[in-house]
């Protein structure tokens, strides 16, 4: 009984997990694609360095909804809180 | 546990090599990470055999290579440490594009093991916690070496209740590039999965190509951190 209920908590805090991780970095990375966008419509010619350090922010961004999926993934499938 | 899964993804058991009772070895990622390394070497061994001074073919791929490592080193350590810790970063950022490669371009499914499966050795979480300690060792290494004692005082910089802050980070830069580089080759490598498990035909090639270019960038970001850690320190 304690460990289904402790199966479903896990599911939807895995999903939360997930679905808020995703929230923060969507909208940074929404930001820096637009700055970046504007830089190059602005300066044509900076657009290979702007581009280089747009992919490494965007990974450094992705890495934050990374570690959200970590969590949801040990907590779905190597959950420390059942088999207690 | 009764778990049901839609699609054929588990969370299965590793092929072990047992030492003793208490110390086993996940074989698979041992095998794939040997391999790793036994091409690389191979690829820049045999790139170097005999230089030329105007480069043509394997040696000019391999300068490439090269002026792409030392353009990280370069940037972050400034140009009267960098060379001290190229072939740190330069050995971190090949092994790892090799393993997130390897673990894509190499049909490991044609070989059968008695269990687990042989992937990508970074999708194992200790490979990337000993690569992140590895940087953690390098960099205070690296600052006890450059600064000597003086090396302590970065911990109250800029001011003394920044201590425990500055301690605190010791642990999270490891953890940080451990899970970075982790959940990142895990995620392709489910979605991957996943859409090869609904459509198995063509469909899942350009989310490949995707998880290629996303690898790829992933060893970039480490070796990068790497770098970014060291210099930071001896700065």
């Amino acid at each position: 009984m304690v460990d289904s209920l402790i199966s479903a908590a896990s599911v939807i805090a895995a999903a939360v997990a997930v679905g808020f991780a995703g929230l923060g970095p969507g909208i940074g990375q929404g930001n820096a694609a637009g700055q970046a966008v504007e830089g190059i419509a602005r300066q044509p010619e900076a657009e290979g360095k702007i581009r280089g350090t747009l992919l490494l922010s965007l990974a450094f961004m992705e890495s934050l909804t990374i570690y959200g999926l970590v969590v949801a993934l040990s907590v779905l499938f190597a959950n420390p809180f059942i088999n207690l | 546990m009764y778990t049901f899964f839609l699609s054929k993804i588990e969370v299965g058991s590793h092929l072990y090599f047992n030492i003793t009772d208490s110390l086993h070895l996940h074989a698979e990622t041992v095998i794939v990470s040997s391999i790793v390394v036994l091409i690389v070497s191979l690829i820049l061994f045999l790139g170097t055999r005999n230089l030329e001074k105007v480069p043509s073919g394997f040696q000019n791929f391999l300068e490439v290579i090269y002026e792409l490592v030392k353009s990280i080193a370069f940037t972050q350590l400034g140009p009267s440490y960098y060379s001290q810790f190229l072939p740190f970063i330069a050995s971190i950022f090949l092994f790892v594009l090799g393993s997130n490669w390897a673990g894509a371009l190499i049909p490991w499914k044609v070989l059968e093991i008695p269990s687990g499966e042989l992937a990508a050795p970074t999708n194992d979480i200790n490979t990337t916690a000993s690569l992140a300690i590895l940087t953690s060792i390098s960099y205070f290494f690296a600052g006890l070496k450059i600064k000597g004692i003086g090396y302590f005082k970065r911990y109250i910089k800029p001011a003394i209740f920044f201590l425990p802050l500055n301690i605190v980070e010791d642990f999270t830069k490891p953890l940080s590039l451990n899970f970075r580089l982790f959940g990142n080759v895990v995620a392709d490598e489910l979605t991957v999965t996943v859409i090869c498990s609904l459509v198995p035909l063509i469909i899942p090639l350009p989310i490949m190509m995707l998880g290629l270019f996303a690898s790829s960038l992933q060893a970039l970001i480490f070796a990068t951190l790497a770098a970014a850690y060291i210099g930071e320190v001896i700065e």
